[in-house]
């Protein structure tokens, strides 16, 4: 079965102060369909880079780079946009949610960029909701929500599209250990029932755990033989 | 929908700083209305000259008149219909701030002056008394001068004190025309010179010259100013819209400097506009990467800060258009009859509109451009 990530010597470095400092370097991964995937490495190690990249939010400087069989480094920024748009939910460290829209309007957010009517992105977002426990919570805005209901509702924004892959950059690293619990197992039951891919960036080894699989990186290279954790 | 939503409610998102903004756009729209307002007040008595009236005046200055002898030579004149004289009176009503136009005028002025409409009762009644008026509507309700009711005026270029009886209030055609002059004899004010020692009698300030044809106008001044040319009263004949700019263009440099002040609030409020939404994008420089990173284009970002920053413009703009009637009848009521034209024009109104959308579009550039260029990496590490 091909890869539903795949990548091929890819590299990537920033210039700061005129030097050109290298963050990824000749990394080849596969990534398959309906992996629970955890990029782990200590900070500078470029694992939220390679995250970047593989959602479509950044560009390599070398390499090969598919997702979904589709070479995205070929892609221009508008085709990008729409291409993330149909295949990339993210969940982000610090939630993302539009804080002037209620909770219901920030899950449906994705889906006004599809082609849905107005009832049947209601429909969805309302199935997404109770799927992530917070249909009594829909017309809250985020600052009426706990960090915890926050994440929840950014992970329904980022599957209420059924994207070909979630990406998720430290979605418990603002949380307490309870709320952080839930995310976790909620990620873990989408990826168990929905099958849904799902490539994770943490620093924590508890929720590296709960991944199905374990990429280490260190000074931008993957590691063959991760550290124990 | 969605976008509209956004709008709106970033809009409404720092409500002390929208509404600040907005309280200065309204502050801006409105005097730039009445500025320009006030710039059209000053060419209103121009702008409702005829065009069948030219006025013959001294070429040296205003200050030196004419003899009476020059009105029968004038009449001659081909495409000449009526000749009548007029002298600036410029006496003070009580003090000297109660000011008002005061002419002494011949019989026949008012067959010259359509647009000012007289009851005939009340023209023959002021034909038949040497010391009758005729005051105009505006003039009347300014003062409260009824017909019958005594008039005291000090003379100033006429000195002494002089006493002239209301017998008619002529009104305004439209309402575009200016009747806030008061109309007496000249015959009365020459029958006083002829009696002042060391003053000369038969003198007119200018002429008005009735013309059968307006694009004989030139024609006609021309022949006229013929007439008396290398004499000791040279003469020079223009068009009534001329002869009235010609006292506008005396105040030309304060016309010009209103003018440049409205301009300037205009530029004041748009650089306050422009620091308002540069701050508002820069503070949601997250949420637009994030935006972007869902899939939303840079237009669409672009659009989120122009529709805002034209959604404040037109709640600002509109009220300041709103208000902008009201605070003219207020201005033209404290400027004590200064213009007795002071209505704003649809052209200002238009104007208004233009500036505010104006504002809202130039100051949504730069921010725009900036929110819908960030790469997606470094807005979304953007601390609001």
């Amino acid at each position: 079965m091909q890869p539903v990530v795949e990548i091929r010597n890819l590299a990537k470095s920033y210039r700061r102060g005129g030097q050109i400092v290298p963050v990824l370097t000749d990394i080849t991964l596969d990534i398959q369909r309906g992996e629970f995937t955890a990029l782990m490495g200590p900070s500078g190690s470029g694992k939220s880079t390679l995250l970047n990249l593989i959602a479509g939010i950044d560009k390599p400087d070398s390499g090969h780079l598919r997702v979904g069989g589709l070479d995205i480094t070929a892609l221009g920024e508008g085709e990008l946009a729409d291409w993330r748009s149909r295949n990339v939910g993210f969940i982000f460290q610090f939630y993302n949610l539009m804080p002037v829209l209620s909770a219901f309007e920030n899950i449906e957010l994705p889906l006004t960029l599809t082609r849905l009517s107005r009832a049947e992105r209601r429909e969805r977002v309302e199935l997404t909701l109770s799927l992530v426990g917070l249909s009594d919570r829909k017309d809250h805005y985020p600052s009426e929500l706990s960090g915890g209901q926050q994440q929840r509702v950014a992970i329904a924004r980022a599957v209420i599209a059924d994207p070909v892959l979630i990406v998720a950059d430290e979605p418990t690293g603002d949380l307490d250990r309870q709320s952080a619990a839930d995310i976790l197992a909620m990620l873990q039951r989408l990826n168990a029932e929905l099958s849904t891919t799902i490539i994770m960036v943490t620093h924590d080894a508890h929720a590296a755990r709960t991944a199905r699989r374990l990429i280490y990186l260190d000074k931008g290279e993957l590691m063959l033989e991760p550290p124990t954790i | 929908m969605h976008a509209l939503k956004l709008i709106t409610r970033n809009a409404l998102r720092h409500k002390i700083r929208s509404g600040l903004t907005v309280f200065g756009l309204l502050i801006a729209v409105l005097a730039y209305g009445l500025l320009q307002t006030v710039v059209d007040a000053w060419y209103a008595g121009a702008d409702a000259a005829s065009k069948t009236r030219l006025i013959t005046r001294s070429a040296i200055s205003l200050a030196f008149q004419l003899p009476l002898s020059y009105e029968s030579r004038i009449r001659a004149v081909e495409g000449v219909t009526t000749v009548a004289r007029s002298t600036w009176f410029g006496g003070i009503y009580k003090e000297p701030k109660n000011f008002f136009p005061q002419f002494a005028v011949s019989a026949n002025y008012l067959d010259l002056y359509a647009e000012f409409v007289t009851p005939e009762a009340d023209r023959q009644a002021w034909l038949r008394d040497r010391r009758g008026a005729l005051v105009g509507r505006q003039l009347a309700d300014q003062y409260g001068f009824k017909v019958g009711d005594v008039v005291p005026l000090r003379g100033t270029i006429y000195s002494g004190d002089w006493q002239f009886v209301v017998r008619g209030i002529f009104d305004g055609a439209d309402e575009t025309k200016i009747t806030r002059q008061m109309l007496f004899h000249w015959a009365y004010l020459n029958e006083w010179q002829r009696t002042r020692p060391g003053r000369r009698a038969d003198q007119v300030g200018v002429y008005i010259v009735g013309i059968d044809a307006p694009e004989r106008a030139a024609a006609i001044s021309r022949a006229v100013d013929a007439q008396f040319a290398n004499s000791t009263a040279e003469t020079l004949t223009e068009t009534e819209q001329a002869f009235q700019l010609s006292f506008v263009s005396m105040s030309n440099e304060i016309i010009a400097a209103i003018r440049v002040v409205s301009y300037v609030v205009i530029l004041i409020i748009l650089a306050v506009m422009a620091n308002t939404m540069a701050m508002s994008a820069r503070e949601r420089t997250a949420e637009y990467a994030t935006l972007k990173a869902l899939g939303f284009g840079p237009g669409y970002i672009a659009v989120l800060i122009l529709g805002e920053s034209l959604a404040i413009c037109a709640v600002g703009g509109g009220l300041g258009l709103w208000l902008t009637p009201y605070a003219a009848a207020g201005f033209k009521q404290a400027a004590g009859g200064l213009f007795p034209i002071f209505a704003v024009s649809q052209t200002t109104l238009m104007a208004q509109v233009l500036c505010a959308a104006a504002v809202g579009i130039v100051a949504a550039i730069v921010p725009a451009l900036q929110a819908s260029r960030v790469r997606i990496v470094e807005g979304l590490r953007a601390v609001g």
